[in-house]
């Protein structure tokens, strides 16, 4: 059964996009068979995943793959194939296991929309390419369900398609993603054509093995750039985040499932994924391609914490949060952490999927309010989206002991502190981690304390299908700390093929207190400056220079559409001018040219020759020329300048031969 | 099983001859039984076409004007059963897609025997005889049945493509007074050292050149192409699209790449230069459109500048290794049907929304998802074929293009890759302004797909589904031309 399951891999994301695919032949009103189908599917392929799961603890490091040809062309195989590694494990799990409880909060957040069971068939078809993207031993295949993850986030952004905004912010989605996707296909023709294979482990032949990388040499480097720029569109990394906030126009389980807990988060995965090309050559565990992954994700983890501290829609506070965890996760991988990373990238996916739930149970609540200054007071009118949202809360701003986020961050910083380039990301980090903790504090203050707003007046809680997930994940962003903690390193072990050992000694390391001190630092300075906020904001009345910078997302968009997109709406409307002027107006001049001599040649006929024939006849002609000339388009004349053009043409050949 | 391809040359000229004794109300159905008459005749040589062979296959030669070197000779290799096949499939749609009377379908028969002569035929005489055959009837096509300006943009058609055929037929006069062959495999031996010397090879060279940039067309040839597939009434659009503009690249494959290696070697950083211009300015002009027709044509030639990236990349001086070459021309042949499918479907869909609302700019349009949801899901899937979203056709030939192209010249792969994202944005644009926002007052009342409709979309949405998932089956067809094609210019 464990054999078998592992050769045929791809029956995971298969079962999603089966249970899809029916969704979408179901009659529009058949609501419940819908969600039957999607929790269905979504549950199969966690049961699936679990039995994947089991093999890969039997051996350390365990890997299996499994290759075959997608199509010849000429004489060439194009292989495609799946990979089981630990790696694949733990975020199949992941992603399923987040994913359905996603799936069922979804059934009691979108109860009567009137498309409710389309929304489930794109959230399936959105599992299983995300799927696919996670088992794939091909950055062929990786690449195909990487853009297919991308349409179906760019439907589910657009799911309420009326929304004028919601389809601008789908089509920005897609366009910003693809702009860094371009990279990533000139990265994916390049290692091709360097390696000569897309697979990733082939006995020993696969571009991340030993042949590969040996053929591949120094252009390593520019290979894993490319492939960098297109996880920089999908985890929504500096100069390329603009999309995700936006994409928060989405329905709210889209934003917990998509942009928050598992797509956003592939590109964190690939660059772990082909940690051997980015690390190829490595001195000190140093090359210039994670030195480039270093520095983006520095500045994007604090640009996106500041602009954080000044936002007030309830759930674009949780998107720049999402860029700034990514923007670490990619710290972290570049200063050679990769299992702190991917740790952080799982445990991330739990509790922001909870923190993003949350926000969807609050605005359900406050009947379709996400603005956090009309909202405080809730919790005691929503006790259970309270007691988890600050479950998820502590979880993010990483409280030392209990929360699953705080060992993930340790981890992260202790990795940081041996880069041997340099100790600023470092510090960095450390702020970040402050940051962190004081805009989730705000936040909190803002929406669950102080006095009701107005839109708190009416609130409710939300009904059980709803707080479930919401318990369910919170509960897990807790037990998960039992295998993060340096006393039992388990999923650090696990990931990087190693065998765990039990420590307690191990346990409290110095940077913990490092940890528990920003936290502190964090949450107190939160307390200290939003206690008794008011409608306007604490910062906005002290700094409103720096406030509205912020708050307007440091002006990038603006800057963005004054300068690349102007300058690309420029090109167009040049190029189409070009088209309709200068080159057609080339055309018709040479038209026209053919048509003077044309008259040409007539004038010649009337005058060299009609001038010898007799009257009788030439009157004749006359007339006939007279009817011709009714007649006559265009076409005529332009022939025989074609006539005269292909007699001279003859002479030259004549001349020439 | 000889006289097959000449079944399929003459049987749509026997239905264009009965089509004069019928009435106007049948036309239509004849000339759809002729075509599926040709249909199970195409798919038949499918079935005995052995894939194994590189080679001609089902020739037929017989004598026709000995003294000038012209045969009747024509046969099949991998790339004319590909564009056979092409041809059956697209004409039966653009007659489904087209009321229209028996005037209309006898032109249209006209042309698609022309069609298949074009792409069987084997000697220069015979194929010319064809090519310029497809021309008159499509000419015609636009100016009795176009719609507004169709006077203007048949005469530049015609007259931009008959300079063109011109052009070419005396480059080759100037060939067959050198070498005393109109023969093609002939002329390919003859290429590989040099078909003629000095000047006159470049003249030569020139005029075939110029013949078929126009026909493709490349840029800066390519400004008769918007006018005419825009006013063009909507099935001839898709034959335009769909078959007759790869006739441009099937004599680049045929003609001037096997006969003139040395000076598309020579020029080849201008050629590349040409294509990757087709390519970004024709998307970034498309961008630059509100007639969704205009923007379709100018995606075509987008598309097309495609298959020109992979044939000078093929023709580039550089060392090339067969798997590079095999790739390109790979990704060429099947961007050749892909995009016939798919730009076909899009001129369809187009058609459909301009017959419901009476026009077919982008602002005319707005919130149709809530409206017509099942013609705008299978529009998104024909646009997203076209931009190159893997697990649909569009992807393949672009992949494999690049896949080619980029190792063999890497600059001018890597700045036509911007043609793939100015597509996205042409087409998430058009989806936004049509499909998305509030219902638009004018289109409260347009109906979705009828069941007729939905008889030609579904199929032709599956084969994009088939081609874009398996595409061996379309492969297979290919692969021993294309060890030969490579083999030739290695």
């Amino acid at each position: 059964m464990i054999s078998w399951i592992t050769a045929n891999l791809w029956l995971i994301p298969i079962v999603p996009l089966g249970a899809s695919l029916l969704i979408l032949g179901l009659a529009k009103s058949r609501e419940k068979t819908a969600v039957a189908l999607a929790v269905t599917g979504q549950a199969a392929a966690l049961l699936l995943s679990i039995a994947v799961f089991l093999p890969t603890l039997q051996v350390p490091g365990f890997r299996a793959v499994q290759n075959f040809t997608w199509f010849t062309f000429g004489e060439h195989a194009l292989r495609l194939g799946w990979v089981l590694d630990p790696l694949t494990a733990a975020m199949l799990i992941m992603i399923t296991f987040v994913g359905l409880w996603i799936f069922v909060f979804s059934k009691g957040y979108m109860a009567g929309d009137k498309n409710f069971s389309r929304f489930f068939a794109y959230l399936s078809f959105f599992s299983a390419a995300m799927l696919g993207v996670v088992i794939a031993n091909s950055l062929l295949l990786l690449f195909v369900c990487w853009e297919l993850v991308g349409l179906a986030s760019y439907l589910l952004i657009g799911f309420w398609i009326h929304k004028p905004s919601a389809a601008a912010a789908a089509k920005k989605a897609f366009i910003t993603t693809r702009i860094g996707d371009l990279g990533l296909f000139l990265g994916l023709l390049w290692l091709y054509s360097g390696s000569g294979t897309l697979l990733f482990y082939d006995d020993g032949n696969g571009c991340l093995e030993k042949t590969g990388l040996l053929a591949l040499g120094a252009t390593a480097t520019f290979v894993a750039l490319l492939m960098f720029s297109g996880a920089v569109g999908k985890s929504g990394q500096f100069p390329l985040h603009v999309w995700l906030p936006d994409a928060m126009e989405g329905p709210t389980p889209v934003s917990a499932l998509i942009h928050a807990a598992t797509m956003v988060a592939a590109g964190v995965f690939l660059v772990a994924r082909v940690y051997p090309l980015f690390s190829l050559g490595a001195i000190n565990g140093v090359t210039p391609s994670l030195t480039v992954v270093v520095w983006t994700g520095v500045v994007t983890a604090l640009m996106a914490a500041l602009i954080a501290l000044a936002q007030s829609d309830i759930k674009r506070i949780l998107a720049y949060s999402t860029v700034s965890q990514l923007g670490l996760m990619m710290v972290s991988l570049g200063v050679g952490g990769v299992a702190a990373g991917i740790m952080h990238l799982l445990a991330h996916g739990f509790f922001k999927a909870l923190l993003f739930l949350g926000s969807g149970s609050v605005i359900h609540g406050c009947h379709e309010e996400q603005d956090i200054r009309r909202m405080g007071g809730l919790r005691r009118i929503m006790p259970v989206t309270f007691i988890t949202y600050a479950i998820g809360m502590m979880t993010l701003s990483g409280v030392p002991l209990f929360f699953s986020g705080a060992w993930t961050k340790e981890e992260i910083l202790h990795s940081t502190a041996h880069w041997p380039r340099s100790t600023v990301p470092h510090y960095l980090m450390m702020a970040g981690v402050v940051l962190t903790a004081l805009y989730m504090t705000r936040q909190m203050i803002y929406v669950f304390f102080g006095n009701k707003g107005a839109a708190a007046e009416h609130a409710h809680e939300s009904p059980s299908v709803m707080t479930v997930p919401l318990i369910v994940l919170a509960a897990c962003s807790i037990l998960l700390s039992v295998f993060l903690t340096p006393a039992w390193p388990w999923l650090h072990d696990y990931l990087l093929g190693e065998t765990p050992h039990f420590d307690l000694g191990r346990l409290i390391q110095p940077m913990l207190f490092v940890s528990l001190a920003l936290v502190a630092g964090g949450i107190g300075l939160g307390l200290l400056i939003y206690r008794k906020a008011g409608a306007r904001d604490p910062v906005a009345e002290a700094q409103p220079a720096l406030f509205s910078f912020l708050e307007n997302k440091m002006w990038l968009d603006e800057l963005y559409a004054r300068t690349v997109i102007a300058f690309a709406r420029m090109a167009s409307r040049t190029s189409d001018f070009m088209d309709r002027y200068v080159w057609d107006g080339l055309v018709r001049g040479v038209g026209g040219l053919g048509q003077a001599l044309g008259m040409f040649s007539t004038g010649f006929d009337e005058r060299a020759i009609n001038a010898r024939v007799d009257g009788g006849a030439s009157a004749t002609r006359g007339l006939g020329r007279f009817v011709s000339r009714r007649h006559s388009g265009q076409i005529q004349n332009y022939l025989s300048a074609v006539a005269i053009g292909m007699l001279a043409l003859l002479l030259l050949y004549a001349w020439l031969g | 099983m000889a006289g097959l391809i000449t079944a399929l040359i003459l049987l749509p000229l026997v239905g264009a001859l009965v089509l004069s004794v019928v009435r106007d109300n049948f036309a239509r159905a004849v000339a759809l039984l002729f075509n599926v008459l040709t249909a199970a005749l195409a798919f038949w040589s499918w079935r005995t076409f052995d894939t194994a062979s590189g080679g001609l296959q089902l020739i037929e030669r017989h004598a026709w004007v000995p003294t000038i070197g012209a045969e009747y000779l024509v046969g099949l290799d991998g790339l004319s059963l590909l564009l056979v096949l092409l041809t059956s499939l697209i004409f039966p749609f653009a007659f489904l897609a087209q009321r229209s009377g028996r005037g209309f379908c006898a032109l249209m028969l006209v042309m698609q025997s022309a069609l298949y002569g074009t792409f069987t035929a084997q000697n220069f005489m015979l194929w010319f005889l064809f090519y310029e055959m497809s021309l008159i009837p499509a000419f015609l096509l636009i100016k009795i049945w176009g719609g507004a300006n169709r006077d203007r943009a048949a005469t530049k058609f015609f007259v931009y493509t008959f300079l063109g055929s011109v052009a070419m037929l005396l480059s080759f006069l100037g060939i067959y007074l050198a070498k005393g062959t109109f023969d093609f495999a002939t002329l390919t031996a003859l290429g590989k050292t040099g078909l003629l010397t000095g000047n006159m090879a470049w003249l030569a060279f020139a005029g075939i050149f110029l013949g078929l940039a126009v026909k493709v067309p490349l840029f800066p040839f390519h400004t008769w192409l918007p006018d005419a597939y825009e006013t063009a009434p909507v099935g001839v659009s898709m034959v335009l699209t769909g078959v007759l503009s790869k006739m441009g690249v099937y004599g680049f494959i045929r003609l001037l790449l096997p006969l003139f290696p040395q000076q598309l070697q020579i020029l080849s950083p201008w050629l590349l230069a040409l294509a990757v211009c087709s390519i970004v300015f024709a998307s970034l002009s498309a961008w630059a459109q509100s007639d969704l027709k205009r923007m379709v044509a100018y995606l075509s030639i987008n598309h097309l500048g495609y298959c020109m990236l992979g044939l000078f990349a093929v023709t580039a001086p550089v060392t090339r290794p067969p798997l590079e070459m095999q790739a390109a021309l790979s990704g060429v042949f099947m961007q050749i049907f892909n995009h016939g499918l798919t730009a076909a479907a899009l001129f369809y869909f187009v058609g459909l929304l301009e017959q419901r609302r009476g026009a077919r700019g982008l602002n005319d349009f707005g919130g149709l998802m809530q409206r017509t949801p099942l013609l705008c899901g299978w529009m998104s899937v024909a646009m997203f074929s076209s931009l190159g979203l893997p697990g649909l056709n569009g992807f393949i030939g672009e992949f494999l293009i690049f896949k080619g192209s980029f190792p063999l010249a890497p600059w001018p792969a890597a700045i036509a890759t911007l043609g793939l994202l100015f597509t996205a944005i042409v087409f998430l644009r058009a989806m936004q302004a049509l499909f998305s926002g509030p219902l638009a007052e004018s289109c409260s009342t347009l109906p979705d797909l009828t069941r007729p409709e939905k008889w030609i979309v579904v199929p032709a949405t599956l084969l994009m589904f088939a081609l874009g998932i398996a595409p061996q089956f379309l492969l297979n067809i290919l692969n021993s031309t294309v060890i030969q094609m490579a083999r030739l210019f290695a």
